[in-house]
């Protein structure tokens, strides 16, 4: 499938390389709808690897590459089965979410992404599932989810501690603060930084540089200075689980939820 | 070294010109929720521009519940 256009995203294949464009209002969440799709693009992998040397992904939305996972519809997913059932419907869904983001990162080509705006949450944990970041120097990242109670459940603390180490992980966690692209630049999470609305552009140029490697050095290279964490994602997991489905973050999510404001409920 | 004032002037220029306001129609008692209609991602965004601007960081929790540009300005000032 070398074109595809669904409801929240569309890849578009193109001379070698792959373009994956977010397009989800309001802030390319990621919930059910985006996941099921997501799972659509890991599964034409095998079909696009052969031709494929680069993936891209970038937002198509103004201000914004990811405001990360869709809490409200967790929280409603949450709240619509009975209390001991919780850990098992969230395991499921982090279950789903992990495998695509697993594929993602051990994709069979260099993935880029191309990142302005807002990167908070699920939306920087798919860009740390992607080889580099290029980032416009407007983007911003964040692992917001300790304010509401609850740890990143989408593989970014493994992940960000596999590239940047743990006083990162820690200085993002505990305060909950977004870092600006310079300093994300600074510490390495960032590869590249663009000018205001350049990421997108700097990151075809870094794709078109890609593509004249042999594939199986590429590949190799890949395979060696990549290895997935799978014991800590897995760990991930049942922290997450543990954390998401007590009292106190039932309520922390209800006040978010219910906040129709310019900005959402975070303490 | 910049002072409070020359900061404060800084910020007003650089909100009207991102939101392409009209020259000189913000002061640094408005509320900008209120006199911009900002939401979360826009907020983001002139934190990004200020911090740019001012080559400083801003953690977030320095500026939660600011709402006027005076008390912002005082912030970035702490940090230049």
């Amino acid at each position: 499938m070398k074109n595809f256009q669904g409801k929240t995203l569309r890849w578009e294949w193109r001379e070698g390389g792959i373009e994956l464009a977010l397009d989800h209002e309001p802030a390319n969440e990621i919930g059910t709808a985006m996941l099921e799709e997501l799972e659509v693009f890991v599964g034409a992998f095998g079909a696009l690897a052969p031709e494929t040397s680069s993936c891209i992904i970038y937002s198509a939305r103004k201000s914004v590459f990811s405001a990360g996972g869709d809490l409200r519809e967790l929280y409603h997913q949450a709240v619509s089965v009975p209390e001991k059932e919780r850990p098992k419907a969230i395991r499921s869904f982090l279950g789903r979410i992990h495998a695509v983001m697993n594929a993602l990162d051990a994709a069979p080509f260099v993935t880029i992404a191309a990142v302005h705006g807002a990167c908070l949450g699920g939306g920087l944990e798919l860009a740390l599932a992607c080889d580099m970041i290029i980032a416009d120097k407007m983007a911003r990242f964040a692992f917001p989810e300790l304010r509401l109670g609850f740890i990143p459940g989408f593989g970014g603390i493994p992940r960000l501690k596999r590239d940047l180490g743990n006083a990162v992980v820690r200085d993002l966690l505990f305060t909950g603060r977004t870092l600006n692209a310079t300093r994300a630049h600074a510490i390495g999470l960032v590869a590249q930084l663009a000018g205001e609305g350049e990421a997108l552009r700097i990151a075809r140029s870094t794709a078109a540089q890609v593509a004249k490697y042999d594939p199986v050095a590429r590949a190799a290279a890949k395979e060696f200075m990549k290895p997935i964490p799978h014991e800590e994602l897995r760990c991930e997991i049942e922290i997450f689980c543990e954390l998401f489905t007590r009292p106190e973050v039932m309520a922390a999510l209800k006040k978010f939820d219910e906040d129709s404001g310019p900005m959402p409920y975070l303490p | 070294m910049r002072t409070l004032e020359q900061t404060t002037r800084e910020v007003l220029d650089l909100a009207t010109k991102h939101f392409q306001l009209p020259e000189g129609s913000l002061a640094p008692e408005d509320d900008f929720f209120k006199r911009l209609g900002i939401d979360s991602l826009q907020t983001l965004e002139m934190l990004s521009r200020l911090e740019n601007h001012f080559g400083i960081e801003l953690p977030d929790y320095e500026v939660q519940g600011v709402s006027d540009f005076k008390t912002l300005a005082e912030r970035i000032q702490s940090r230049l």
